[in-house]
Order: structure tokens, then C-alpha cells, then sequence
């Protein structure tokens, strides 16, 4: 394996750990929000909406 | 000080604090039954190299545009978050083993002995230990330093606190001259969690164009609902039928 594919690997097990799921729902989130923020109307309440949701999936994901 | 400013101190205080117990249990196995002078050579190359990397980083990050970098600085802090949160809510509900400092000073030190025995000069095995630990444990740390202290443009701020956890840390590291068995780790790293999760939120949503009513003043808000919302998840996941528990863990 070469050292790229590896440091590569080390990043993404450091900032996204064992729930890649959890991060890619952190994206949607982020995109949404820039999406209804684009149209103009108020979206500061994707994230706090969405965060818990993505923290209770994760933990019974866990919990299985 | 801004309050942004506390919670950025307060944050990497937190953190940096229960990495250092981590690392000084790693440290304190290898100088006890090896090397003292090898392990604190292997420490203070570790924390040269985390301090070039903060160096580094630190106006490399601050150079990018505001909304660019709160939108990534608070998607990073909240993956992040989230991962320190989950764990802490899974040792909380018994699901996750605790972190035990005596069992893993133990550990350290069988495998120190194991190793051979300490020659009079330079030790390689202490020095490589003490090195990997406060490397790896700190790297979680310099991360948090450069994406609180970037977004806030205030990286010196963030290293002063981290610098000032690790001196507490080692100031009662040699009082007790043991491992710090009694510190709180898994509170301390909840609390971590539910910063970086709250910051995550406030600029993830900020750097992605929108606009918080109250402003700054939403983060007053936002935290304490983070908390709240966690602490119920503690109880939700304890209570869950599903939930499989680690046998003898404290619940």
C-alpha cells in the first residue's frame, strides 16, 4: 500500500472514526442548510434539527 | 473575553486536560520502570512536533475566506464532536468500557519490562513510547486548537489554553506521582463533545450563509440544548431493550 492510501486512511480514521455514516449526514445537513439559505429563507434550524437526529441514529446503531 | 472566546478556552482546556492524563499515564509507565531521561526526551520531541504542526497550520487556516472556513472548520468540529459525544454517551450507559488509568498504567509498565532491561545510556523503548503516546494523544488536540482557534482567528488563545491544561495535568501528575486514576475523564470528555458539537452547529450553519437570531447570543442556546438533548440520550440508551451491556462496567 503506498504511503498516500495510507495517510489517507490514518486522516479519515482520525476525523471520521468508526461512523461514516454520522458524517455524511453532517454534509447533507451543511448542504441543506446552504440550499435554503440560498433561496432566502431562514435556515438556522436545519442543524440543531438535524444534529440530534443524526446522534440518536448513531447511537442505536451502537447499541445493536 | 467574548463568550466565543471562553468557549474556545474552556473547550481546549477540557480536551487538552484529559488527552494529558491519557499521555501522562503512557510517560510516567515508561519512566518509572525504564528511563526517565529517555521518556522526557521522547515527550518534548512529540511536543515540537505538534507545536511546528499548530505553527504550520494555524495561519495557513486563517488565510482561507471566513465563510469557507466556518463552513468546514464546523462540519470538521462537529464529526469530531459527534465521535466524542457517541462515546461518552456509550460509556455513560455502560455500553462502552470507561477508560482506566491504573489498569492501563499497568499495562504500560508489563510491557516496559517485558521489553528487556534499560541500558545506562539513551533508552530507545522509553523515548519511542513517550514519543507515539504524547504524539498521538495531542494530535486530537492540536486539531481542536486549529479549527476553535482559526475560526475565531485566535489560535494563540487556543495554545495558551492547551499549554496551561498540560502544566495543571503535570503539576498534579508530580504531586501524586501516580496515574490520575481519579479525574473524571469520561465528564470532562463529555463536556468536550458537547462544545465542539454546539461551535459545530453555530458556524457549520453561520459559514453555510445562515443567520442565528440574536447572533452570537444563539450559542447560549444552543449549548445548553446540546447538553440537555445528550444527557437524554444518556437515559434513552440506558433503557433501550437493545442495548447490550459491557459486563462489570459501572453503568
Amino acid at each position: 500500500m503506498s504511503s498516500i492510501v495510507r495517510a489517507a486512511r490514518a486522516v479519515w480514521e482520525f476525523v471520521v472514526g468508526d461512523d461514516p455514516w454520522t458524517a455524511l449526514g453532517v454534509v447533507v445537513a451543511l448542504g441543506a442548510t446552504a440550499i435554503i439559505a440560498g433561496a432566502g429563507a431562514p435556515a438556522w434550524w436545519v442543524m440543531p434539527l438535524a444534529v440530534p437526529v443524526l446522534l440518536g441514529l448513531s447511537l442505536r446503531r451502537a447499541a445493536r | 473575553m467574548s463568550g466565543q472566546e471562553v468557549g474556545l478556552a474552556v473547550s481546549v482546556f477540557l480536551a487538552c486536560a484529559v488527552e494529558a492524563v491519557e499521555a501522562l499515564t503512557i510517560v510516567l509507565a515508561v519512566g518509572v520502570t525504564r528511563s526517565w531521561r529517555s521518556a522526557l526526551t521522547g515527550v518534548g520531541a512529540a511536543t515540537l512536533v505538534l507545536a511546528v504542526i499548530v505553527a504550520a497550520l494555524g495561519p495557513a487556516l486563517t488565510a482561507l475566506p471566513i465563510d469557507v472556513l466556518r463552513v468546514v472548520v464546523g462540519g470538521l468540529l462537529l464529526v469530531f464532536g459527534l465521535q466524542w459525544l457517541r462515546k461518552a454517551i456509550l460509556r455513560y450507559a455502560g455500553l462502552k468500557a470507561l477508560h482506566d488509568e491504573d489498569k492501563e498504567f499497568a499495562s504500560e509498565t508489563d510491557a516496559a519490562r517485558a521489553a528487556g532491561k534499560a541500558g545506562a545510556g539513551f533508552d530507545g523503548y522509553s523515548f519511542t513510547i513517550a514519543f507515539k503516546g504524547v504524539l498521538l494523544e495531542g494530535l486530537e488536540v492540536a486539531f481542536i486548537v486549529l479549527t476553535f482557534g482559526a475560526s475565531q482567528h485566535n489560535v494563540g488563545l487556543a495554545a495558551v489554553a492547551a499549554a496551561v491544561a498540560i502544566a495543571v495535568v503535570v503539576l498534579a501528575g508530580v504531586l501524586v506521582r501516580a496515574p490520575l486514576a481519579r479525574v473524571p475523564e469520561n465528564t470532562m470528555k463529555f463536556c468536550v463533545g458537547v462544545m465542539l458539537t454546539s461551535f459545530g452547529i453555530f458556524w457549520g450553519a453561520e459559514g453555510a450563509g445562515a443567520s442565528w437570531p440574536g447572533g452570537d447570543a444563539a450559542l447560549l442556546v444552543i449549548i445548553p440544548g446540546v447538553a440537555l438533548a445528550s444527557i437524554g440520550m444518556v437515559r434513552w440508551i440506558r433503557r433501550a431493550p437493545a442495548a447490550r451491556r459491557v459486563v462489570g462496567e459501572p453503568a
